[in-house]
Parts: C-alpha cells; sequence; structure tokens
C-alpha cells in the first residue's frame, strides 16, 4: 500500500462521510471517500450524476449547503490547512485563492447584475493587497487571457453565450493563481466544439499557473485527455482509484468495466454498446454491501453482506471489489 | 430607454380612455334623476328639463362621454354637482394629502419589511424568522381599517398622545401612517425573504462565496440586489394602490384625501366630482407603475436590455 | 386504455398533495379554522334564532360589555355580538365564495380563450383586462357597488368584477405554457375540437395555479366585502355583517370598544386561516416553489 508523503499533498482527504437529511429521509452522498493529490496533478472523479463527485469537490471549500447538507466524518487537508476546523475568515481567505472552483452551468454561475469585469476584479481584490484599479487592470489581462477581448470588461453576463461565460468563469477562477482547482464537469452545458476550446484553454492555463485540478466529470475522454490519475465514483465511495494507465489499460473493477463498455468504439466495432444494466442504487436507501452488487454480473451472494474494503493491486492502483480476494478472478476486459 | 418610456406613455393613453369610458358607463347606470335631485326637491318639471338639456344628461351616454372627453384634454373636468366649483379644486386641495400620507406609510413599510425581511431569510427556520413570519402574516390578515380603530383606541382615546383625526401637524400622520404602512410592510416582508431564499440558493451565490466573498457581502450586496427585483414591484403597487385605495384609513383617520373624497361624493351622488377624481387616480396609478417598470432597469440589466430593443 | 391508465394515478397525485399538506402544521391549523368557521355558517341558524336574537332589538341591555350572558357584549340596539358575529360570518362566507365563483368562472373563460387562440382575440381581451387592472381595485368596486346601489348581490358583482383580470391573467398564461405540449397535439390529432380540448387537457392542467389563487382570493374577497360595508355600501342594516358591525361601532369607541374589536378579530382570524391554508396548497401543489 502506497502512501503518498504528506509534505507533497495539495489536498488530503480521508474517509469523508457527507449526508443530506431531509424530510424525506437522509441522502448518503458520500461515503468513505479518500483523496491524496499531489501540487500540479491532475485527478479525474468519473462517475454518473448524483454519485457524489460535486459534494466531494464542494466540501473541499466547505461549500456544502447546509442544511441539509452535514459533513458526518472526515479530515480535509488543504496545503496543510484544517479545512474542517477552519474559522469562517480564514475560509473566506482560501476561497478563490488557495483554491478555487469553476461550476458545472456558466449559464447561471455568474452574478446577472454585475459586469463580467467586475466579477472578476472583485476576487482580485479581495485576495491581493491592490486597488481596484489595479484590479481592474488585472481583471482585463485574464479576460484577455481566456480569449476575451478586454474591451468587454463592462458587459453584463446576458450579453455573453454560453462558451465565453465559461470562460468568464474560468478566468475569475484563476485570477489568484490557486494551487488547486476544482473543475466541476466545466463542459457538459457545452456545445461539443465549443467544449473542446474551454478544454484546451483550460489545459493551457493549468500549464502555464501550475495548478493542481480535480476534474470532476463524467466524459473518459476529457480524462484521458486532462488527468494523471484517475478515482471511478460509484455511490457515493471511490470503486477503483490509479494512475490514468492503472485504469485506463488496466481495468480491475466490474463498473469501470462497465463505464467502457458503454462507450462507442471505433476500433473494436462492436454490433452494439452493453451499457450496465439498472439504475444507481436510491442514496437514500444503499444497499447493506457493495453498492454495485445489484448491477454487477459477477456478483455473488457474498457481495452483498459486506461493503467491500480497499484492495490494493499495486503501489498506485486500488479496487474496491470483493471478489478480487478470489486468487484467479478476472474480469472479461482485457487488458489494453 | 426613452424610446420605451415615450412608448410605454404612447401606450397609456388607450388604457385610459378605457377606464374612462368604463367608470363613466358604469356610474351612468347609477338609479335616480340626477337632473331633479340638483334642482331641489321644490323645482317644476320645466325647471329640471331645463337643467337636464343644460348638462347635456337628455343625451345617450356616449355623446356625453365625448363631451366629457374632449373637455378634459383641455383640462376641464367639469364642476361639481355638489359645490358648483370646478372639480379640479377639490382634487386639487385632497391630493397632496393622499400624497403625502402614501409617502410616509411606503416609508414605514418598506423601512419594517426590509431588515425583517432579509434576516428572517438569511436566519431562516430560526427564532427570529419563525416569530417574524407569524408577526408577518398575521400583519397581512388584518383588515387596516380595524387596526386604526384600535389603534385610535389605544392611543387617542384612551392614553390621550395622538390626535385621532384630521391632518394637523406632524403627530396627526403617525397613526395613519403606520395603519397603511404596516399592511403593507406584512406583504413586503414575505415577499423579500421569499425572493431572498430562492436568489441564495442561486448558482452565481454559491460562485460569489467559492471566490471567498465574506458573508455579509454575499448578502447585501450579490443576493440583495436580484432579491431585490420582483421586491420592488411589489413596493410600486403598493405605493400605487396607498395613492388609490387608501379609501378606508382616510375615512377611519377623518383624512382629506382623495380617498374620502371619492367615498363622500359617491354619497352625495356628486357623479362629476366621482369620475374626475377616479380619472385622476387611475392616471397616477397606472403612472406609478410605469416608474416601477422603469426602475426595474435600473437594477437589473437584463430588463434594461431589453427596453433599448 | 387512456383512461383506466389515468385514473389511479389521478387518486394517487390527490393523495400525495394531501399527504403534503397534512404535514404542514401552520395549514393544517388554517384548515381547522377555515372548517370551524364554515360549520358556525352552516349551523347558525340553529345556534341563534335570525328573528328573535340577531335582529330584534332590546334597548334595555344596549352597549353591555362582555357577561357570562352575552359573551362579546351587546351592540348599540342591545343585540347579542356573538350571536350577529356567527350570522355575519355566514353572510361574509357566501359573499366571498360567490364572488370568487363569479371571477372566476367570467376570469378563467377569457383566460382560457385568450391563452389558446391566441393571435387578435388574445389583444382585445388582453386589453381589455388591462384596462380594469388600471383601475385600484377597491376603487372599482366602490364605483360599481355606488352605481348598482348596495345589496348584497351588488357586492358580490362588484368584488367579482374587480378581480376578473387576476385569474383571466393566470388561466392565460397556464393555458400557454400547458398549450404546447404534446398531448394536446396527440388530442388535436385524433380530432378533439376546441372546447373538448380546453375543457379536459388544458384546464385541468392548470388547476395548481387556480385552485391556490382561489383559497388566498376569497380572503381578499371576504375583506372587500367588510370594507365596501364598512364604508356603508355594502350589506344594509339591520343584516349582521363584520364591517357594517365595526362602522356601527365607530360612534362607540370611547364607551364600547368591544363593538369593534371583536368585529375586526373575526374578519382577521378568517383572512388569517385562508391564507395559511392557502400558503399550504401551494407548497402542497407545488413543492418546487417550497421554501
Amino acid at each position: 500500500m502506497a502512501q503518498k508523503n504528506p509534505k507533497d499533498l495539495i489536498l488530503d482527504i480521508k474517509d469523508l462521510v457527507i449526508h443530506y437529511e431531509t424530510d424525506d429521509g437522509t441522502v448518503e452522498a458520500v461515503n468513505g471517500i479518500d483523496i491524496q493529490l499531489e501540487y500540479g496533478k491532475t485527478l479525474g472523479l468519473v462517475g454518473e450524476t448524483g454519485s457524489g463527485k460535486t459534494t466531494t469537490a464542494l466540501s473541499v471549500l466547505r461549500l456544502v449547503p447546509d442544511p441539509p447538507g452535514v459533513i458526518k466524518n472526515g479530515s480535509i487537508f488543504l496545503d496543510g490547512k484544517d479545512i474542517m476546523n477552519l474559522p469562517q475568515k480564514e475560509l473566506e481567505a482560501v476561497r478563490g485563492h488557495l483554491a478555487s472552483m469553476i461550476f458545472q452551468d456558466p449559464m447561471t454561475s455568474l452574478n446577472p447584475v454585475f459586469t463580467v469585469g467586475d466579477q472578476i476584479s472583485e476576487v482580485i481584490a479581495l485576495h491581493e493587497n491592490c486597488s481596484k484599479k489595479e484590479a481592474d487592470e488585472k481583471a482585463g489581462d485574464m479576460l484577455e487571457v481566456v480569449g476575451i477581448p478586454r474591451e468587454r470588461f463592462a458587459e453584463y453576463p446576458h450579453q455573453f453565450s454560453g462558451g465565453m461565460k465559461q470562460r468568464v468563469v474560468i478566468a475569475m477562477a484563476l485570477a489568484c493563481n490557486p494551487k488547486l482547482l476544482l473543475a466541476d464537469e466545466p463542459t457538459t452545458a457545452l456545445d461539443v466544439t465549443i467544449q473542446a476550446q474551454v478544454l484546451e484553454t483550460m489545459k493551457g492555463l493549468r500549464e502555464k499557473f501550475g495548478s493542481a485540478m480535480i476534474m470532476i466529470t463524467h466524459d473518459l475522454g476529457i480524462i484521458a485527455e486532462v488527468c494523471d490519475e484517475v478515482s471511478v465514483v460509484y455511490a457515493g465511495q471511490i470503486v477503483e482509484h490509479g494512475t490514468l494507465v492503472d485504469v485506463f489499460n488496466h481495468t480491475r473493477h466490474p463498473y469501470t468495466e462497465g463505464l467502457f463498455g458503454s462507450l462507442p468504439n471505433i476500433e473494436i466495432k462492436r454490433n452494439r454498446l452493453s451499457p450496465i444494466p439498472g439504475l444507481m442504487p436510491d442514496p437514500t436507501d444503499l444497499p447493506k454491501g457493495c453498492c454495485f452488487a445489484p448491477r454487477c454480473k459477477y456478483a455473488t451472494p457474498d457481495c452483498e453482506k459486506a461493503r467491500p474494503a480497499k484492495k490494493w493491486l499495486s503501489d498506485t492502483h486500488y479496487v474496491r471489489c470483493s471478489r478480487y480476494d478470489e486468487p484467479n478472478f478476472k474480469i472479461e476486459r482485457e487488458d489494453q | 430607454m426613452s424610446r420605451y418610456v415615450i412608448k410605454r406613455l404612447v401606450m397609456l393613453i388607450p388604457v385610459l380612455i378605457g377606464v374612462t369610458f368604463l367608470v363613466y358607463f358604469i356610474i351612468s347606470l347609477s338609479p335616480g334623476d340626477t337632473a331633479a335631485m340638483l334642482a331641489g326637491e321644490d323645482a317644476d318639471a320645466a325647471t329640471i328639463e331645463a337643467l337636464r338639456h343644460e348638462l347635456g344628461l337628455d343625451q345617450p351616454v356616449i355623446i356625453q362621454y365625448a363631451r366629457y372627453m374632449l373637455n378634459l384634454l383641455q383640462g376641464d373636468m367639469g364642476n361639481s354637482y355638489k359645490t358648483g366649483r370646478p372639480v379640479t379644486n377639490m382634487i386639487v386641495s385632497c391630493f397632496p394629502n393622499t400624497a403625502k400620507l402614501a409617502f410616509w406609510s411606503i416609508l414605514v413599510a418598506v423601512g419594517i419589511a426590509l431588515p425583517i425581511g432579509i434576516i428572517s431569510a438569511t436566519k431562516q427556520y430560526s427564532m427570529f424568522d419563525n416569530v417574524g413570519m407569524v408577526v408577518a402574516l398575521i400583519g397581512v390578515a388584518t383588515p387596516n381599517f380595524w387596526l386604526g380603530l384600535m389603534m385610535i383606541i389605544l392611543f387617542s382615546l384612551n392614553l390621550g398622545w395622538l390626535p385621532s383625526g384630521g391632518s394637523k401637524g406632524w403627530s396627526s400622520y403617525i397613526m395613519p401612517a403606520i395603519t397603511l404602512g404596516t399592511g403593507d410592510a406584512a406583504l413586503i416582508t414575505r415577499m423579500t425573504r421569499s425572493s431572498m431564499l430562492e436568489v441564495i440558493r442561486a448558482d452565481y451565490i454559491r460562485t460569489a462565496r467559492a471566490k471567498g466573498v465574506p458573508e455579509g457581502k454575499v448578502v447585501y450586496q450579490h443576493a440583495l440586489r436580484n432579491a431585490l427585483i420582483p421586491v420592488v414591484t411589489a413596493i410600486g403597487l403598493q405605493f400605487g394602490s396607498l395613492l388609490g385605495g387608501a379609501t378606508l384609513t382616510e375615512t377611519v383617520f377623518a383624512w382629506p384625501g382623495i380617498g374620502r373624497s371619492t367615498v363622500d361624493s359617491i354619497k352625495t351622488k356628486d357623479t362629476t366630482q366621482v369620475l374626475g377624481n377616479i380619472v385622476v387616480l387611475t392616471i397616477t396609478f397606472s403612472c406609478v407603475n410605469l416608474l416601477v417598470d422603469i426602475l426595474y432597469a435600473f437594477i437589473d440589466p437584463r430588463i434594461k436590455a431589453q427596453y433599448k430593443k | 386504455m387512456a383512461a383506466t391508465k389515468a385514473a389511479p394515478k389521478k387518486r394517487s397525485q390527490f393523495e400525495e398533495v394531501w399527504r403534503r399538506l397534512k404535514k404542514n402544521k401552520m395549514a393544517m391549523v388554517g384548515l381547522a379554522i377555515v372548517l370551524m368557521l364554515v360549520l358556525l355558517a352552516v349551523f347558525a341558524d340553529f345556534l341563534f334564532d335570525y328573528d328573535e336574537i340577531v335582529i330584534k332589538q332590546n334597548t334595555a341591555i344596549r352597549l353591555q360589555g362582555p357577561s357570562a350572558e352575552h359573551w362579546f357584549g351587546t351592540d348599540e340596539f342591545g343585540r347579542d355580538i356573538l350571536a350577529r358575529l356567527v350570522h355575519g360570518g355566514r353572510i361574509s362566507l357566501v359573499v366571498g365564495v360567490i364572488a370568487v365563483a363569479i371571477a372566476l368562472t367570467i376570469g378563467g373563460t377569457l383566460g382560457a380563450i385568450s391563452g389558446f387562440f391566441g393571435g387578435k382575440v388574445d389583444m382585445l381581451i388582453s386589453r381589455a383586462m388591462d384596462i380594469l387592472l388600471a383601475v385600484p381595485s377597491l376603487l372599482l368596486s366602490i364605483t360599481i357597488v355606488s352605481a348598482l346601489g348596495p345589496s348584497i348581490l351588488n357586492l358580490m358583482i362588484a368584488i367579482a368584477v374587480s378581480s376578473v383580470p387576476g385569474y383571466a391573467r393566470i388561466v392565460r398564461s397556464s393555458v400557454m405554457t400547458v398549450r404546447d405540449n404534446e398531448f394536446v397535439e396527440a388530442a388535436k390529432a385524433i380530432g378533439a375540437n376546441n372546447a373538448q380540448i380546453i375543457a379536459s387537457h388544458i384546464l385541468p392542467n392548470c388547476l395548481a395555479p387556480i385552485i391556490v389563487q382561489v383559497s388566498l382570493k376569497v380572503a381578499s374577497a371576504i375583506l372587500s366585502t367588510s370594507g365596501l360595508s364598512f364604508l356603508g355600501l355594502g350589506v344594509k342594516a339591520p343584516t349582521p355583517e363584520w364591517g357594517s358591525m365595526l362602522s356601527g361601532g365607530r360612534a362607540y369607541l370611547r364607551n364600547a370598544p368591544h363593538l369593534t374589536v371583536f368585529p375586526g378579530f373575526c374578519i382577521m382570524l378568517t383572512i388569517l386561516s385562508l391564507n395559511l391554508l392557502g400558503d399550504g396548497l401551494r407548497d402542497a401543489l407545488d413543492p418546487k416553489l417550497k421554501q
């Protein structure tokens, strides 16, 4: 089992448990997630909608809406700071400065009554000791960095297209050179051609600023393009984690296999896709055993008895699947 | 922007024609012979007939209306049937009283409503919120003419602190303004709270928090400005109806305003005065609504962009 | 086949709304008070005889304060205030409900036509509604009652007319959002005529906002009724009505404040309970709006 040196970690999350407690029951959104991310590295969180990826990212900035969200357990260290026990004032100093976030829907994530320039310059003025004028100047620079002419500083969000808005959000997130960037499906809401442009911009900027990044997505293509490591999330747990090569070329978890099976593949040209049967379990009523067991074609009655523990396959690669307790167990996907 | 205002003002014209016709028509339905009433009890048939002809009451309603409108366009609303003096005299003396009262009332309303609404929303389900919302619910349900009477019983008759009616001096403003203001305050508080709650859950508020904006600034800059948009409408509409509909409170406090003048005129069948008052109130009401729409643009750039088209 | 499928679903939707409403304590309090007021109104005659107690004057016991015999005291003509309040509640509820029914029928029809056909018809109806809305509603009611003469029927007409545009607007916008749905297309495709489509497909789908509006509007109709009566433009003496009782008590504010305290309290309680119920219904019918 490989422990990374804590000194190298920008983000260290241990056994995070987050529930949403509503009148209609408790939603178990995150159930023991661990993340160790080194400075400058990119981690991909991949999984279906509702698997707890966004909640995990929000918790890094302590932005999980409360009520109804309750962080039940776990520790979060961001650049050595104990986020769980940080006073409000210091949290505000961290947000947008040490770590910042890009949200899924650019259409709604900008304030409609402020100009885009003001929204960027606000974050600069908050975190960098400078005058309003300098902040405005730098906000203009940031607009140019993301490919928007600085003349559009004084325009309002409704005057921008979706892709442009997302560029503004990116400019805002990167304005103070954060050490960690949390990108929550930054391209999902955009057209495919715009997606590629925005992704290119993000990649270039991340390299330029040297930020670490957590990329949340359900698109394996994006993961392959930008990530160093991958965590596959299912029902609030990481079911498989490893380097890009580990997860893509030496897939071990049946769910990960299912994700790849749902993709059209031009090289193999299968006659049909093989989607994962069934639906995600009801998050207010998760199964006692492995959450994926009801949909898993390899499942045995034993799988439904207890949650599988982490099983390390190499220094970098682990999987949560109790079938690997059997020495000869193999899934169908061949090592690529 | 100015094009929009002009367009709206032009659109006001058919509405005003429609309104004056509607009111004229309804009033013409009144039973009773206006000419006979005006001529007095011991007038003979010939005198009544002459008066009827003189006033044009022997002609069809539509002709009467056309004549009224022609005069109105020249600023002439005719003479009061009761006093014989121009209708405008009464309006000029009453309207400022109504307007002053409306101003103070809305100030009371906004002064109470905004802080309570905002705090309730930011501390949802707290003690403050629960108590505030129950009080607001009761406030919405309280008929303001009754509240006025209760205040008179307490502050004028029992304690003797405030005058029970009239419009002499600042102390006579207190009870009418509070009576009118608290009812509206209850409504605006509820509106502010629910609008604020909706905005505070918006994605862009989460963005602001993610940028590290201090919580106070999140609430008072990022959220409030968005939340205010529907609240401003509510305030504007309330102000409009204060100008037009403070009739009951004006009656309770014997306030010499235009609402009470209208009711008095109705009771004495002073048709020209009623018509004049309603025309003026309707124009005011429509203009206030227009002002509210324009005010929008200053709060919400999206609406401003629409106006420019 | 469609019918057998729709029926159980409809019931479960009703049950779902009721389940959510039951959880809302405030709404339940409102509902309980509303039911109590309705029962009092229905059984008013059993509780207090109209001719003997409610309108018969007895100057020997005028302006008495609350006592064991007359819980809420007596009025300026020696009549029992509690009895008059109970009978007055009947009038308020009847006027409120009928006025809203008239307004809903007229406004709903206009709104449905306007929203369904659009174009010139919509233009015409919408402009007419703008005109009605341009007159402050209490003032419009006052004008109508004064022209038609004070009576219960005219009171209802006056209140109904001034709230027609509100309903027309709600129904119009609901119809417009439902109109373009696929099930309406489907109904057209199988040859349903316009009236059938509006009655059986569109109106049921606009029910939620209308139900909410009705419960809130009955409250404001009751308020308007008492307001007009207070001005002497509503129900004629000696018929008991909360607003006219208030107005009658004005002359005795100093020595007999109970004449004004109790009727006003009744108005407040009625409106409060209807509003609580209306708010609860809104949350139960449209959980998305809940806050």
